[in-house]
């Protein structure tokens, strides 16, 4: 009875410090890894993932949730957001655009990843590249020759088509500044953090092994939505 | 004309533990390596194969840029440090940082802020412009002040190949840690 009493008293002051401070509560998640920090050796070491997923992206999420807060974003889309990015200062395109990359690459890769793309995914990638191979080779060239820091994507274009971007820093395929407009499927950090401690200046080598844990399952998945 | 890389005016290990071995191996030995390699081959064939580094970064854009300017900002970059460096401005350069900022610790502050806040791969810049003003650049990638007709005095890489091996995350000791090989009688050389 009295540790019940305790629990809505402390529920209840809770309430009271969050109207004290007038903060509504974040939309935003940060999600957990889906495997663990040496899940994906083959690709990338632990001590990597643990300063990627815990400092850097932690960082990013924290930034942005202050930035959605100065912006009113509460309860938006990303999609929504990034729609407008242009519109609002440049922390909600940088922040925002790290946050929402670095989920998606989580989600992506896997330790039962590699393999090949299949049914409706593998045939629009062939329909767009002419070749599963030819796509890895675009897709390859995209990741390497990205000056500076950013990412390469797979995103599928307001016809359904499917295409290849490399974006600078954090922005992304769905953010209105992007030269082409699409939604992505598939996300690959090329930001030095990202392999440094493994690679070192050698990107095209974790270029290459990124192809032994994508996880396709989930990419044919973001296909599927794209859809309609 | 073939660009060379230019040789270090101290041993790989000399600046540790601010910059490691490790990190000057490969900053120098393969980034600052690979940046010359790419232009000698850029070159062939246009205009820039005879002009020096200078011309190129004004003359041009795109990959040819990237490169040159690359090459440049290293060399000006490495050739700042020294393992006994003179820890202070004195003469005409204290005076004008003083004129400019106030005090040296105010001019550290706001590098500082400038190297630390840069979003992306890039360079911290103090440039001087030709009223002898001084000031401090934030630019992305391979960018420059040579581009807009500025001097440059001191630059700190902020890519993250420059610190990640020595400071992972944590751009902001590099940063702080920067200032303690930093060899003002260099600078003040370049005036
Ligand atoms: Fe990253
Ligand atoms: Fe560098």
């Amino acid at each position: 009875m009295k540790t019940k009493t305790i629990i809505l008293l402390n529920l209840l002051l809770g309430l009271f410090t969050l109207k004290a401070n007038s903060q509504t509560p974040t939309t935003f998640t940060f999600p957990a890894l889906p495997y663990s920090y040496d899940a994906l050796e083959q690709f990338i070491d632990k001590t990597t993932m643990e300063f990627h997923y815990d400092k850097h992206f932690r960082t990013y999420y924290n930034n942005f949730i202050k930035a959605a807060d100065a912006n009113n974003l509460n309860g938006k889309s990303m999609e929504e957001i990034f729609t407008n990015v242009s519109k609002y200062p440049i922390q909600v395109r940088n922040f925002g655009g790290g946050y929402f990359n670095h989920a998606m690459f989580w989600e992506v890769m896997s330790p039962n990843g590699g393999g090949m793309p299949e049914g409706k995914l593998l045939q629009a990638i062939i329909e767009s590249f002419s070749s599963y191979e030819n796509f890895v080779k675009e897709f390859e060239k995209a990741a390497t020759t990205l000056f500076g820091s950013g990412w390469a994507w797979l995103a599928v274009d307001d016809s359904g088509k499917l295409f290849i971007a490399q974006l600078p820093n954090q922005d992304n395929p769905l953010m209105d500044i992007a030269p082409k407009h699409g939604v992505p499927i598939l996300a690959l950090d090329v930001w030095e953090h990202a392999y440094y401690l493994r690679y070192q200046n050698k990107r095209a080598d974790y270029v290459t092994n990124f192809w032994k844990v994508i996880n396709w399952v989930k990419v044919a998945e973001n296909y599927k939505k794209t859809l309609k | 004309m073939k660009h060379e890389l230019p040789k270090l005016p101290y041993e790989l290990d000399a600046l540790a533990p601010v910059i490691s071995k490790q990190t000057l191996e490969i900053h120098y030995g393969k980034h600052h390596q690979a940046y010359v390699n790419n232009l000698n081959n850029l070159i062939v064939g246009t205009k820039f194969e005879n002009a020096n580094l200078e011309t190129i970064i004004q003359e041009s854009d795109g990959g040819i840029f990237n490169n040159a300017a690359q090459i440049w900002n290293h060399t000006f970059y490495f050739n700042t440090f020294s393992p006994k460096p003179q820890v202070e401005p004195s003469g005409k350069l204290a005076e004008m940082i003083i004129k400019d900022f106030g005090s040296l610790s105010e001019f550290k502050e706001k590098f500082n802020k400038a190297a630390a806040t840069l979003f992306g791969s890039g360079w911290a810049w103090l440039a001087m412009d030709s009223n002898g003003h001084l000031d401090i650049k934030q630019e992305s990638n391979a960018g420059n002040p040579l581009k807009n007709n500025l001097k440059p005095l001191i630059t700190c890489d902020v890519w993250e190949h420059a610190y990640y091996i020595d400071y992972q995350n944590r751009r902001p000791d590099y940063i702080q840690t920067f200032w303690n090989v930093l060899d003002w009688k260099v600078v003040e050389g370049r005036l």
